[in-house]
């Protein structure tokens, strides 16, 4: 059961490789977190999830599953329901930076790119928000990004993908009204993490720890959307109003 | 579906109303109908609800079935030779003292507010400003019918089933659902108390005065000024008092000695200002709380409302703490572990965690009941908004602190406790258990305060400790 200061018992993660979820879940297992399942497609970044999860004291399940098979997904609820009992909170984290390249994006590699930012998270997203209605009540956590709040050159096809994630969790919030199931958004600048290694930090940087500390607040909080850094909404609220003209020639 | 049982699905809340969840809710009329939900359950179990005074998360269930007892709502007799009531357990206490009052009897024990259930009462244990003489509730039941899944049963106090009563009694509604009680009552002369007041300087002063005056008075209570830290940390005002005797109203009120009237409510929910001003409001009240009280006066003459339900003169004060509601935070620790108080104050002044309203009280003897709250020593309740930052952390350290020092938090206001302390705050939980796995063997009775605390089975066979 998720308690009356939002802390849950137990998590379903997917996307569970995540560097940021690793971290969200150590710092949600100082509170109440115990049990979790973790999913994404690739075992080995799965089980260093897991193994970080059981030095923080939390029992972890690996199921290894890629978003992208929308057909899975029923199956993936129903495998969490069981072995979960109550799913207390979904934190969607799967993502991938790929490539904004004209020369290197292809039909193929677009499509992949919007599967898995949008098509997997957001089929997967609805799935659980209605398993989660019909137990009554819970959380879903949904790393969007600073990149689909104005998209930029640098990259668009993630960028509008998480757009679209990002404006799919908020109409889904809305359609949870009255189910005891919130919804929040966590929409993070720069993270230093796996997808953005060897590139170099924007501005306003921020570490997975930082990331993880800041939902454990939103999700005390009740908070509708998170920023990380808090400070980054506002700036880009500015950002936002550049012309055009201007905007493309940003940096970065 | 049951006839006569209306199903509809709620989203539910504590008093703090915050960790709503979904259930589905039936209303049943008579103890049968009681009988038959617990007979046919679907979903993820059933759990009682009376009037939804708990802070927390005890009278609801996610995805189950929740028991609305306040169709049961007769006081069916006053048994005035033996000084006893027979009532059905959605009766509140407002509605029980309007039938007994007139007739020159008190309930045995009241908590802050009217607006609770005998059930609620009973499966919280609730103790009232009379705890250091007459202990709680549970004392003065002298039988009760509860529907368990396994039937109903009758149990007296002495009788065969004392070790259901004793589950039963702060058992949170998890051990079946109380349908009607009989309680001994207090015979009175007047519905008036005679209190005497005076102030505290600070929590030494405080407590002095307690040890030395709580024995010389029926009732009695200190409300801290919970936002003044420093040299002035624990200040507060003091209230003891007695049912007043015929004498002590003055000769033109006699004739209407017992009368009780209770008025409706201010909606404070209603104006939507207040939850704005709640903050600077709080802090303004408290100072003013305590310079309006005398320093010392005696022998003034109360409305029993005025003495023990201040706060149900404003209906719906707990929406003044906005959209993330609040908790509150009460605990007990034995009697030489009183420092545990200050340090508990002193913790939220250094994490800024504000409280408006904090009350002090000394407890007597603990009473029978397996989970019953209270025990020998100090208990300290504190209102605290929810949505502070690092609030949940917060209370976890506090949680440290008092179990550390061998006390424990009441789980009626509770919806957020470590699960794993609850073994050590409550050294009788195996006893209840087992107890309960008798009455209940399926599992069919569950809250989310009980599946969170691993009291009962959510399904998924990890949640027992
Ligand atoms: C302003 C305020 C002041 C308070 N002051 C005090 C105080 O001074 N002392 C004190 O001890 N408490 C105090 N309380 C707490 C309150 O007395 C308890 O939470 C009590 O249980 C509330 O009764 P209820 O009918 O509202 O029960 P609910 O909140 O509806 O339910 C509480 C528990 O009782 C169970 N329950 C309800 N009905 C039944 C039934 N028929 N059979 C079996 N189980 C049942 C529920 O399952 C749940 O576990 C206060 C609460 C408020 C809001
Ligand atoms: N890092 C940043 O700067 C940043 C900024 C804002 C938002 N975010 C978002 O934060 C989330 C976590 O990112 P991160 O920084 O922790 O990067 P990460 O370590 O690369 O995590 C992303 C995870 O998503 C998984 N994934 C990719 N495609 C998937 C699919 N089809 N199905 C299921 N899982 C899939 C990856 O699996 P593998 O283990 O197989 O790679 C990986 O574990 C992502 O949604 C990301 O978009 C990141």
């Amino acid at each position: 059961m998720n308690d009356v200061t939002g802390m849950p018992q137990t998590a379903v993660v997917l996307g569970g490789g995540s560097e940021i979820a690793r971290a969200v879940l150590v710092a949600l297992a100082r509170h109440r977190l115990r049990r979790v399942v973790l999913t994404g497609p690739t075992a080995a970044s799965l089980e260093a999830t897991a193994a970080a999860a059981a030095h923080a004291g939390v029992e972890a399940e690996v199921v290894v599953h890629d978003l992208t098979d929308v057909a899975g997904i029923d199956a993936l609820v129903r495998q969490a329901g069981d072995r979960l009992g109550t799913i207390d909170l979904v934190l969607v984290a799967a993502g991938r930076l790929g490539t904004a390249r004209l020369d290197e994006l292809d039909a193929t590699t677009v499509a992949a790119l919007a599967g898995a930012n949008f098509a997997g998270p957001a089929a997967a997203l609805v799935a659980f928000a209605k398993a989660l209605a019909a137990q009554g009540g819970g959380r879903l956590v949904v790393l969007s990004s600073a990149a689909g709040y104005r998209v930029r050159k640098a990259n668009f096809v993630y960028g509008a993908a998480k757009a679209g994630l990002d404006g799919l969790a908020q109409g889904l919030r809305d359609a949870l009204e009255g189910t005891g199931v919130g919804v929040t958004i966590v929409r993070p600048g720069f993270v230093r993490s796996r997808m953005t290694s060897g590139m170099a930090p924007a501005p306003m940087a921020s570490d997975p720890e930082d990331v993880a500390a800041a939902v454990v607040a939103g999700i005390e909080r009740r908070a509708e959307v998170v920023w990380v850094p808090s400070t980054l909404g506002p700036v880009l609220f500015a950002l936002r109003l550049l012309p055009s003209s201007l905007w493309r020639r940003l940096p970065g | 579906m049951l006839s006569g049982v209306d199903a509809p699905q709620s989203l539910l809340a504590g008093w703090g109303r915050a960790g709503a969840t979904r259930a589905t809710v039936s209303r049943p009329r008579s103890p049968d109908e009681v009988a038959e939900l617990l007979r046919s359950p679907g979903g993820s179990g059933v759990i009682p609800r009376g009037l939804g005074r708990a802070y927390g998360d005890a009278a609801q269930r996610s995805g189950g079935t929740v028991v609305d007892c306040t169709g049961l709502d007769r006081v069916v007799e006053l048994d005035e030779a033996a000084g006893t009531v027979r009532v059905e357990a959605g009766c509140s206490l407002e509605a029980l003292l309007r039938a007994i009052l007139p007739r020159g009897y008190f309930v045995p024990v009241t908590p802050g507010t009217r607006h609770v259930s005998v059930g609620g009462a009973i499966a919280a244990d609730v103790h009232g400003k009379n705890h250091h003489r007459d202990g709680s509730i549970g004392a003065h039941v002298r039988s009760m019918v509860l529907a368990t899944p396994t039937g109903v049963r009758r149990l007296d106090a002495g009788g065969e089933d004392g070790a259901l009563l004793d589950a039963t009694t702060g058992g949170m509604g998890l051990t079946g659902v109380v349908t009607e009680a009989t309680l001994e009552l207090i015979p009175v002369e007047t519905a008036s108390i005679v209190v005497d007041t005076e102030r505290a300087v600070d929590l030494d002063d405080c407590m002095a005065r307690m040890v030395a005056r709580d024995a010389d008075y029926r009732y009695s209570v200190a409300w801290l000024d919970a936002l003044a830290t420093g040299r002035r940390l624990g200040r507060a005002v003091l209230t003891s008092g007695d049912h007043a005797p015929l004498e002590a109203l003055e000769p033109g009120r006699r004739e209407r000695a017992l009368a009780y009237a209770p008025r409706a409510p201010i909606d404070l929910g209603r104006l939507p200002a207040v939850r704005v001003l709640a903050p600077s409001l709080g802090a303004a009240l408290n100072e003013a709380w305590y310079r309006k009280a005398p320093l010392e006066r005696t022998g003034e003459v109360q409305s029993l409302t005025a003495f023990f339900h201040p706060l149900d003169g404003v209906g719906a004060w707990n929406r003044a703490y906005g959209r993330l509601g609040f908790t509150q935070y009460q605990f007990v620790v034995p009697p030489d572990a009183g420092e545990v108080v200050r340090r508990v104050l002193e913790h939220l002044t250094r994490r800024r965690v504000p409280s408006y309203l904090a009350v002090l009280k000394r407890f007597g003897a603990a009473g029978s009941g397996h989970l019953s709250f209270p025990s020998p020593g100090w208990t300290l309740a504190l209102d605290l908004p929810l949505g502070v930052p690092g609030l949940a952390a917060t209370l976890d350290e506090l949680d440290e602190l008092v179990a550390a020092a061998g006390g424990r938090v009441y789980l009626a206001k509770d919806g957020r406790l470590r699960p794993e302390l609850l073994a050590a705050m409550y050294p009788r939980l195996a006893d209840w258990r087992s107890v309960r796995d008798g009455v209940d063997p399926h599992g069919v009775l569950c809250s989310d305060l009980g599946a969170r605390l691993g009291l009962c089975d959510d399904g998924s066979g990890g949640s027992r400790r």
